[in-house]
């Protein structure tokens, strides 16, 4: 069975940049151990060096602030962990973690597990309907004890929903403080204008396959002066936060396909706002009762531009996707799970939807790839996709005689 | 046809779901996720929702490149299921919740769904054959291996959803289809068959029903009601049970004593000699009907367990749409939540939930308590 595909799943993962895949390939032809000292290492190191200043350039930062990982999730748990640990040592009164309630799962479960394992004391930043922090809130319970708060975490920008955090707030209510502030940019980076130096930010994680990179890499941006302890111990790589030999092609990728992406942002921003503007007004039109998500401004500084979350009242999303699918169009009913079972989404439900709303809810997301067919590929089948998923929700809820 | 197969990690539903495929259907695998508490119930190596079934389920599709899909039916396995094996088991009758779970969930909640995505058939790795009888009725028959043969289990289903259940294992012994599952690559060839009730992961019946229900302790007593013995909850108890009474003493015939009665709201368990157990009729309600609801009087056979020898029976429906089962040679331990399902040579007429028993020993019929 051989049907067209049409991807709007970006924010799961992307098309690799032709560009990247030359860089990867003919990087993984050539030996070498960027930590050895002989001529296959030197010339490993030197990719390596070469990928970390660009990197660091793209990205607003210095060279030496960039910590190469591998993803996302790795990134996240080390800023979270990390922070912790050293931020716990330096002084034990430090327990609270400050994160916002509708972080990605590789921010949520780190913070969740210092509370469970480490006597963390974790506090959850409501959200508003659109999913925006509360920075009141966070004001608030910092004011209340300041000397014993770990860090902040907040997200640049949501997975699920696409609305942006009020960084600049968040980072100078911590700052007054002297609390150190962590966020996940893995959705923002080639999306919105990212520049570490200008946000204040503490650390940063980055991705790789978000931005048309490869998988398996990532870095964490994280300042100079900030301590952190390691998760992985061994052969003291990465300023001996991150041990681990380096992955020299990936590393190679990353970065071409951040500067990439970072080179284009200005352009591309327009260009997926636009497209995702039509993305919206088409689903809207086919179905009027259709809920977007998030924040209906289609403004770069509050919606990521790649990013349309709608609710089909009366519809289960995994028929939803599995009509869609069928017509070959991907996309995503939210947070995947290992296991493949639909748990209604943390985000919708710290936005204040319903059970039955969250488990109604589809993502389609943008990218670089994507296409005006794309939309108009989605324009003509989600009307009779919806139609369809309705009949199977109702059916679905009926009791069964006994 | 647009097929739904239900892929449950086991290697009959995915040399089910290759045959379908084989056969020229667009096939889609759908793996159940029925385990309210997956954390617990996952953990069991007997269970059949475990996160590994998940995947060998998942590899088996991805093998037959067939598009594969979790549904989440917790909820309705839940309450549909287990919900109602526990309160049969309180009021003293014994279910069969595979059976339970092809006419609610497998074969009315998967199938309404499939049939509401535009699904023409749902496909499962059951052993029975479904026989098209001309003029477009289709008919329910025993698989072609006796010992796998499923049917019982399935004579819950009425006309309408056989019409679109395919079972493409019914006329294949259990022994080649794992080895077809070995020629086709199926990782799951030499995975060993589910047994037991799938939610209780530990097989221990009695103790699940003792955490469900809770200690409800009484005595052990013979037919004049003498007492031999305690027991810490009598749903624990089936009739026909011998094993486990822990009762001291021997009979004084010497003769071994089975559970004859169980009836939770006194807390009385009732055991007795073998014969006691005999019973030649049972009364049978919620009648489903595989093909035409019974007409006159029926002459066939009837099998009152999974896995039970079927007796030649006479058969009538009363007024009040209950059924009569006359079992011409008398049948050892029914219990009261059992089905009865009929038989006219290997197809399935269809089937009743037993509500009363006649004891060969008796003249009177013994109500199920209610």
């Amino acid at each position: 069975m051989s049907v067209p595909r049409t991807y709007l799943d970006h924010a799961a993962t992307t098309p690799m940049r032709a560009e990247v895949l030359e860089v990867v390939t003919a990087r993984m032809r050539v030996l070498g151990n960027a930590s050895s000292l002989h001529a296959s290492g030197r010339a490993a190191r030197r990719v390596v060096e070469e990928s970390r200043e660009a990197l660091a350039a793209a990205l607003g930062a210095r060279p030496s602030e960039v910590v190469f990982t591998s993803g996302g999730t790795e990134a996240d748990n080390l800023a979270v962990k990390g922070l912790y640990r050293a931020r716990q040592a330096a002084d034990p009164r430090r327990r609270r973690v400050l994160a916002s309630a509708v972080e990605h799962h590789a921010v949520l479960d780190p913070v969740k597990w210092l509370a469970d394992a480490e006597e963390a004391q974790v506090e959850w930043l409501p959200v508003d309907p659109y999913g925006r922090v509360d920075v009141a809130a966070l004001r608030a319970s910092l004011a209340a004890d300041p000397g014993s708060v770990a860090l902040v975490t907040v997200m640049w920008a949501n997975n699920e929903v696409g609305t942006v955090q009020p960084l600049s707030d968040v980072v100078s209510a911590a700052h007054e403080h002297g609390v150190p502030v962590h966020s996940d940019a893995v959705q923002a980076v080639g999306q919105l204008p990212v520049d570490f130096a200008a946000s204040g930010l503490d650390a940063m994680t980055v991705s790789g396959h978000k931005v048309g990179g490869p998988l398996g890499v990532g870095a964490l941006v994280v300042r100079r002066e900030v301590e952190l302890v390691p998760l992985l111990h061994g052969g003291g790589q990465e300023r001996d936060v991150r041990s681990g030999t380096l992955d020299t092609p990936a590393i190679a990728g990353l970065s071409a396909a951040v500067v990439a992406s970072q080179e284009e942002q200005p352009e591309s921003g327009q260009r997926l706002a636009a497209l995702r503007d039509d993305l919206v007004a088409a689903v809207l039109g086919a179905v009027p009762d259709a809920v977007l998500n998030g924040d209906p401004s289609g403004d770069l500084r509050r919606r990521l531009p790649g990013n349309a979350h709608f609710s089909f009242p009366g519809c289960e999303g995994d028929s939803l996707l599995l009509l869609l699918d069928a017509r070959g169009i991907e996309c995503s009913t939210g947070s995947a799970c290992s296991a493949g079972v639909a748990q209604p989404s943390h985000v919708l439900v710290a936005m204040g939807a319903g059970p039955e709303l969250a488990r109604a809810s589809l993502r389609f997301s943008l990218g670089h790839t994507s296409t005006v067919a794309d939309v108009e590929a989605l324009a003509r089948a989600i009307g009779p996709v919806v139609e369809r998923a309705r009949l199977a929700g109702v059916v679905n809820t009926r009791k069964v005689s006994a | 046809m647009r097929v739904l197969a239900a892929m449950s990690g086991g290697v009959d539903s995915a040399v089910a779901a290759a045959r379908a495929v084989d056969a020229g259907h667009d096939v889609v695998g759908v793996h159940l996720a029925l385990a309210s508490n997956p954390a617990s119930l996952r953990n069991g190596a007997r269970g059949c929702c475990t996160l590994e079934d998940a995947r060998d389920a998942r590899r088996a599709a991805d093998l037959l490149g067939i598009p594969f899909y979790v549904w989440d039916l917790a909820e309705r396995f839940r309450a549909d299921v287990v919900e109602d094996f526990v309160a049969e088991y309180a009021a003293g009758r014994t279910p069969n919740p595979c059976l339970r779970c092809n006419e609610r969930v497998k074969f009315a909640a998967v199938l309404d769904r499939a049939v509401a995505l535009g699904f023409d058939a749902v496909c499962t790795g059951h052993y029975a054959r479904v026989v098209d009888a001309g003029d477009g009725r289709r008919e329910l028959h025993r698989a072609a291996d006796p010992a796998k043969d499923q049917s019982y289990v399935l004579g819950v289903l009425t006309a309408e959803q056989l019409q679109r259940a395919l079972f493409p294992l019914g006329d294949t012994l259990k022994g080649d289809v794992r080895e077809e599952a070995g020629r086709r690559g199926l990782a799951v060839a030499g995975k060993p068959d589910s047994h037991d009730v799938c939610f209780i992961a530990d097989g221990d019946t009695a103790g699940f029903l003792r955490r469900s229900l809770g200690a409800a302790p009484g005595a052990i007593v013979d037919a004049d009601g003498t007492v031999l013995g305690r027991h810490e909850g009598a749903y624990a108890y089936t009739v026909g049970q011998r094993r486990g009474l822990g009762l001291g003493r021997p009979a004084s015939d010497g003769r071994p004593r089975y559970v004859l009665d169980v009836s939770p709201v006194e807390r009385r368990v009732t055991v007795g000699p073998a014969d006691a157990l005999d019973v030649r009729a049972v009364l049978g309600v919620r009648p489903r009907w595989c093909g035409p609801p019974l007409g006159g009087e029926f002459h066939g056979s009837a099998q009152l367990r999974a896995h039970g020898e079927p007796v030649p029976a006479r058969a009538r429906r009363t007024a009040a749409d209950t059924l009569v089962v006359d079992l011409l040679r008398p049948v050892r331990g029914v219990a009261p939540g059992q089905a009865v399902v009929l038989y006219d040579g290997t197809r399935v007429v269809g089937s009743a939930t037993v509500d009363r028993v006649v004891r060969a020993s008796s003249d009177v019929a013994e109500a199920g308590r209610h």
